[in-house]
């Protein structure tokens, strides 16, 4: 890649920081330069994104319809998979696994709620009720 | 208390973490493509198997924390390094390196790194930055990747030091024990030691997964990739190799870039002619995955959705593996001088 060519597109880091490229200068020496963003991955993160709400909106439906609790819907939003969310809280695998039924979630003691809550950085109101800011 | 520390932005956390240490403890040869050379960072490998974020297992470069061990001991600069069981231990620990006059490096989680964009924040243990001092209850941060120093409270620096998950970092601190200085002769060693590695590690492994084959099998994958998993699962596959290659700290093209940067810089202190020449082989080698970059995303964008188009993402590939391939069998020829 020639220096002239490091790309300087818009990208998430703006007004955060640029990014340092590596790149040929007319001579063909290496050196540096910042660059603002490569539309290319740009939009390579926008799919990672997309997938993420994808993933979020259908744990939702599904909570909704009462196929499972409110853990699946806050472990998309975290971006966590159970190994994840079993260190963070403490608990064993299987005991998340259960308590990503709807009937056990229902019945589960403040304390256990108030775990999930405190990881999830929510309420156990806002916890029980997915009533979030999505953004 | 605050070291007197010079910030120097680098494309890699973890080149630019060895490379400020070591410039801070007298080594002032050392640049972040000598560090990625001589800790031998290029690297391949997709795991079989395993998933992260829902997709490949892909990595252009060598398990976090190598680059420093390796360059450190290529040198012959006594390091610490340790891990801890609380959070309190563990910022002792770093208050005490502090008050000493240390800069320390630290292994970070990513996703709840505050001065980073929500758009970068996964959950991601292998970030590395600098402590250079504390003013009340904030810490001031060098992060290599940024352009300018920032800070970290203290809950922020603790919280990020005990992230959880794969490669949890459990507070691991390192810093270089002594000061020293080292001759052109001990960077010469390294850079020798670095490349005669790095041949192995991307040539020598058996299997499919890892160094060039690795990159032949990848590109092998991807051909099956829209028939075996359907076309929107493998924009979210391909996106996220393009991710893994250019994201924020490979210096572009999968630090096959930082590579060709640093045979130029190798051939300053060990003038063989081939260096210039292999170096670039790296420089086309990074083109051609920039290449494939600008492919996959045609895809990934649903401007092409063809089996053929696969094709030619796999092509891309296996032309990347054979240029390095030869570069690789280039560097193992040279007759390093005694």
């Amino acid at each position: 890649m020639q220096a002239k060519d490091i790309p300087q597109d818009k990208s998430k880091l703006l007004n955060v920081t640029k990014e340092i490229c590596y790149a040929i200068d007319e001579n063909g020496q290496y050196t540096t330069a910042l660059s603002s963003g490569w539309e290319i991955k740009t939009e390579a993160l926008n799919v990672a994104w997309a997938d993420i709400n994808h993933r979020m909106a259908v744990a939702k439906q599904e909570v909704l319809a009462g196929k499972c609790s409110p853990i699946v819907y806050f472990m998309e939003w975290k971006l966590m998979d159970l190994a994840i969310l079993a260190s963070y809280t403490g608990l064993w695998q299987w005991q998340i696994k259960r308590h990503m039924k709807a009937k056990v979630f229902n019945k589960l003691p403040e304390k256990t709620i108030q775990k999930y809550a405190t990881v999830f950085e929510v309420t156990t109101a806002q916890l029980k009720n997915m009533t979030v800011n999505e953004g | 208390m605050k070291v007197n520390f010079r910030h120097i932005q680098a494309a890699h956390c973890e080149n630019g973490v060895t490379t400020n240490l070591l410039q801070h403890n007298g080594v002032s040869q050392m640049t972040e493509p000598l560090a990625f050379g001589i800790g031998s960072g290029l690297f391949y490998i997709h795991i079989p198997f395993l998933k992260i974020n829902h997709g490949p297992a892909i990595a252009f470069r060598t398990l976090p924390g190598l680059i420093f061990k390796r360059t450190c001991k290529a040198l012959d600069i006594p390091i610490a390094s340790k891990t801890f069981s609380s959070i309190d231990s563990a910022e002792n620990e770093l208050t005490k390196v502090l008050a000493a006059g240390k800069p320390v490096g630290c292994q970070v989680g990513v996703y709840y790194l505050s001065y980073f964009p929500k758009e970068y924040r996964f959950h991601f243990n292998a970030h590395n930055l600098i402590v250079y001092g504390k003013e009340q209850d904030t810490y001031l941060i060098s992060d290599p990747v940024m352009e300018r120093v920032t800070t970290l409270s203290s809950f922020e620096l603790n919280r990020v030091r005990f992230a959880k998950g794969a490669l949890a970092p459990k507070g691991q601190l390192y810093y270089p024990r002594a000061n020293k200085i080292i001759t052109d002769d001990d960077i010469r060693r390294g850079i020798v030691s670095g490349i005669k590695r790095n041949v192995r590690d991307m040539l020598r492994i058996p299997g499919s997964f890892v160094g060039v084959s690795g990159i032949k099998g990848t590109g092998l994958k991807i051909k099956k990739w829209r028939d075996t998993l359907g076309l929107e699962k493998s924009k979210i596959y391909l996106a996220q190799l393009v991710r893994m290659q250019e994201e924020i700290g490979t210096g572009g093209g999968g630090f096959r870039f930082i590579y060709a940067a640093f045979l130029q810089q190798a051939h300053q202190y060990l003038p063989h002619d081939e260096l210039l020449h292999i170096s670039k082989q790296f420089t086309q080698a990074g083109d051609i995955w920039r290449q494939a970059a600008v492919q996959a995303a045609g895809i990934y964008k649903g401007r092409i959705e063809k089996q053929e188009e696969f094709n030619l993402m796999c092509d891309y590939l296996q032309q990347a593996a054979a240029v390095e391939k030869q570069a690789f069998l280039h560097l193992d020829k040279i007759k390093w001088k005694k």
